[in-house]
């Protein structure tokens, strides 16, 4: 458990220090969503209906884009071998890494969500739904990816690959996240059972994909 | 590789010798976990709870395993609540307690690999497997680092080092690799 909470501990810190890929994340949030009002036109009532979409779009390539870098620092300093042959399991220390990964690129993207929705005319309603699904929905966004960062690491221009791994895998989150908001528009209560959806998502990606991150890791410091 | 045999009593250092690219490297990282071995077989004795070798053993090899954006201390501390050990022990280990501070993207090479290496201070584990441990350090530095080797083997630990430098350590055991047929050990003693 202590490693746990070191590794937590410094990812953490690393994520705040300089380089650290966190203001990279949600300026390009930032400049992703705010190119739409220019693309889409002032049209103020398809910019609400859109909205939603753009913005979990928007976040999730912001939450991909930090990926690459999840295990390559680690992996090129070689800390990360020290931590293959470490006492601690290394499934436990990806799940460190990851919730430290959440904890420092999905929570400010979520906090700067209800600023960007403004900019797409988003409905007042949605505001607490859209920041409720995107709590629920985003870990899942990290685990997954952690799996697919971790096939890649090492290999040269990797994010790219990366991007082709991981897209996919993120279509259901997406639909689920978007659908919670488009449904909490009709009534309350149709978005219980989309957010226990990705509830579901998260926490089976969270269950899962420690273990095939930590194997495709061992694959690769073979 | 092939042909390799060698063992290690408590107390005993080996010197892992041989030309650029017969193995040394590759050998280490086997008997650290990484890797498999086709053929042969690396065994404690006797054998622990776990049967796990790689628990047994703290590799070094050429990366130090360091953050440059966190200060030494930082850095130290991170392993030692990581894997045990005593901070300050590990500060003074290579006389780093007046450059603590400082953030390690600003040391030199040399500083680095002293960072690198001050978690042999903090190591539990009674094998040593070092990779060029002497890369880019000065005299004092090898000096030192020949000392706490020492203290490891007068205090019942192993030791494997593979290293072009000479340490004023005396190592009972060597091993030569050979280049030519690549991984044939020809002188093991």
């Amino acid at each position: 458990m202590s490693e746990f909470i070191a590794i937590f501990k410094r990812d953490v810190r690393l994520a705040a220090a300089q380089g650290g890929g966190l203001g990279l994340a949600i300026g390009f949030f930032l400049i992703v969503v705010s190119l739409f009002p220019f693309g889409i036109g002032p049209d103020l009532k398809l910019l609400a209906r859109v909205a939603p979409g753009i913005l979990w779009i928007a976040l999730l390539l912001s939450v991909l884009l930090s990926l690459d870098r999840l295990f390559q620092a680690d992996f090129e300093d070689g800390s990360l071998e020290q931590m293959v042959v470490a006492r601690a399991p290394l499934e436990m220390i990806v799940f460190a890494k990851v919730l430290a990964h959440w904890m420092t690129t999905g929570v400010p993207l979520i906090l700067a969500t209800p600023v960007l929705g403004l900019f797409l005319n988003l409905d007042e309603q949605a505001f607490g739904i859209l920041v409720l699904s995107m709590v629920i929905g985003t870990p899942a966004l990290n685990f997954v990816g952690a799996a697919g960062a971790a096939l890649t690491v090492g290999i040269r221009r990797g994010g790219l690959l990366l991007s082709l791994i991981v897209l996919p895998l993120y279509v259901p989150i997406l639909v689920f996240g978007v659908s919670a908001i488009q449904s909490s528009l009709t009534g309350p209560s149709g978005s219980l059972q989309t957010m226990m959806i990705l509830a579901a998502l998260t926490l089976g990606s969270a269950a899962l994909a420690p273990f095939a991150a930590a194997a495709a890791l061992r694959v690769h410091l073979r | 590789m092939s042909d390799l045999s060698f063992s290690l009593g408590l107390g005993d250092g080996m010197m892992l010798s041989g030309p650029n690219g017969s193995g040394k490297t590759t050998l280490l990282r086997a008997i650290a976990g990484f890797g498999e071995i086709t053929g042969g077989k690396l065994a404690l004795e006797p054998v622990p709870e776990d049967d796990d070798l790689s628990q047994a053993c703290l590799y070094v090899g050429h990366q130090n395993a360091i953050k440059p954006q966190l200060s030494v201390l930082e850095n130290i501390t991170f392993w030692a609540d990581f894997s045990g050990g005593d901070v300050d022990a590990a500060l003074a280990s290579f006389s780093m307690t007046a450059i603590k501070d400082v953030p390690v993207a600003m040391l030199s090479a040399g500083q680095r690999r002293r960072v690198g290496l001050s978690r042999l201070a903090l190591a539990s584990q009674p094998i040593w497997l070092l990779d060029e441990p002497a890369t880019s350090l000065d005299k004092i530095s090898v000096k030192t680092l020949s000392k706490i080797m020492q203290a490891h083997l007068d205090d019942g630990g192993m030791l494997i080092v593979a290293s072009h430098t000479e340490f004023d350590i005396p190592l009972n055991k060597s091993l030569e690799l050979s280049a030519r047929e690549p991984g044939v050990a020809v002188a093991g003693v």
